[in-house]
């Protein structure tokens, strides 16, 4: 392992606490967990970890206790690029007024569910 | 077969699993990182899980042959098992009381315990007794995680940094004295797996040995040949560890009978 990325977890939390420096070592992940066959990986959170499988390992631990989870995605969190909530304006109001993008002016048979 | 042979191995597996999950609660609240916490309190209530579906299958038997329990007579309980027995009535290996020390003592106990467990419930789950079978199919999974989780701190320490490697190290020598015992089959066992009802430990053994020897090389650590090895917790001659850590998971019963919350 790389000596100087890693925190040494050893610790005695009376007389070595960890402090928020050692914590920001173990990067943060995004964790997304596939709750049945068949549905989208969700986002349920973040957590830290030394590396993926550690990730993986902790978010086993962390989000599915309680059997919310088949299947388990995680990502370091800086590998996620977000959009930028200042531009959301000119990102997403100039849908609002655009109604023949919704497929609402064909006519369905009766024998069609579920549209 | 002895009836009485089965319902002492009986509380000898609830005995390991429950003394073992006792100590790795006390990490609770103190883990290295929050993460790391959770997931050893998850082991601690996987193993005390174990612990008490032998326990209840130990107290049926007993119940269902009219062995008294102690001075007080009446129907036995798990929690009486795990309560209400003194240092010398339990009969778990040495390995699982030994102290938690550092978080490498405390996953190298793990990763030894979790390894033999996992060969034996592997085997125990094709035995002639049902209960035991049934309760080590369901167990088996959770052990197969708790090697995985072990082994995976085992090596990171070891093959970490000079000091997590010293600290792993530390803990060889404070722990590997106390793995000969758990192949050393008890009277119990001696009776048991000569009729398929238990496994014989001596076949699990070089499984046992080829996993550690394989991750104690991936650590970087040395697996020990031929040291003297200390015995004797299946007999109920413990370290004194045990008595500090029974006085403190069985205060609440012993001050209050009974008491529920």
């Amino acid at each position: 392992m790389n000596e100087n990325k890693t925190m040494n977890p050893i610790t005695n939390p009376i007389t070595n606490p960890i402090t928020e420096g050692d914590v920001q070592s173990w990067p943060l992940w995004e964790v997304f967990i596939r709750s049945r066959q068949g549905l989208d990986h969700k986002h349920v959170g973040s957590l830290h970890a030394a590396d993926a499988p550690m990730a993986i390992e902790n978010a086993r631990d962390v989000y599915t206790r309680r059997m919310e989870g088949i299947s388990i995605w995680v990502v370091e969190s800086r590998f996620i690029h977000a959009s930028n909530p200042d531009e959301a304006g000119s990102f997403y109001d100039p849908a609002n007024d655009k109604v023949y993008r919704h497929p609402t002016f064909y006519d369905l048979p009766d024998e069609l569910k579920h549209m | 077969m002895s009836l009485q042979a089965l319902i002492d191995h009986t509380i000898h597996l609830g005995d390991d699993a429950l003394i073992l999950g006792h100590r790795n609660s006390e990490w609770t609240g103190h883990g290295p990182i929050l993460e790391q916490d959770i997931a050893l309190s998850n082991i601690a209530l996987d193993l005390i899980g174990q612990a008490r579906n032998f326990y209840q299958f130990a107290a049926e038997r007993m119940n269902a042959e009219g062995i008294v329990f102690g001075q007080r007579g009446g129907e036995v309980s798990e929690d009486m098992l795990a309560y209400l027995r003194d240092v010398w009535d339990f009969r778990n290996c040495l390995l699982v009381e030994q102290a938690n020390g550092d978080w490498a003592k405390t996953v190298l106990r793990q990763f030894f315990f979790s390894a033999y467990q996992y060969y034996f419930y592997r085997e125990l789950q094709h035995c002639r007794e049902k209960t035991l079978a049934a309760i080590a199919e369901k167990s088996l999974k959770e052990v197969t995680y708790h090697l995985r989780w072990s082994s995976e701190w085992v090596i990171r320490l070891g093959d970490g940094t000079a000091e997590s490697h010293d600290r792993m190290e530390r803990a060889m020598g404070e722990l590997w004295r106390y793995t000969g015992e758990l192949f050393l089959p008890a009277d119990c066992e001696q009776t048991l797996a000569p009729a398929g009802l238990t496994v014989d430990l001596g076949t699990i053994r070089p499984f046992w040995e080829e996993r550690v020897r394989e991750v104690l090389k991936e650590a970087q650590l040395k697996y020990r040949e031929s040291e003297w090895m200390q015995t004797g917790g299946k007999q109920g001659k413990h370290t004194e560890q045990l008595g500090y850590l029974l006085a403190e998971m069985q205060f609440l019963q012993r001050a209050y009978p009974g008491c529920e919350w």
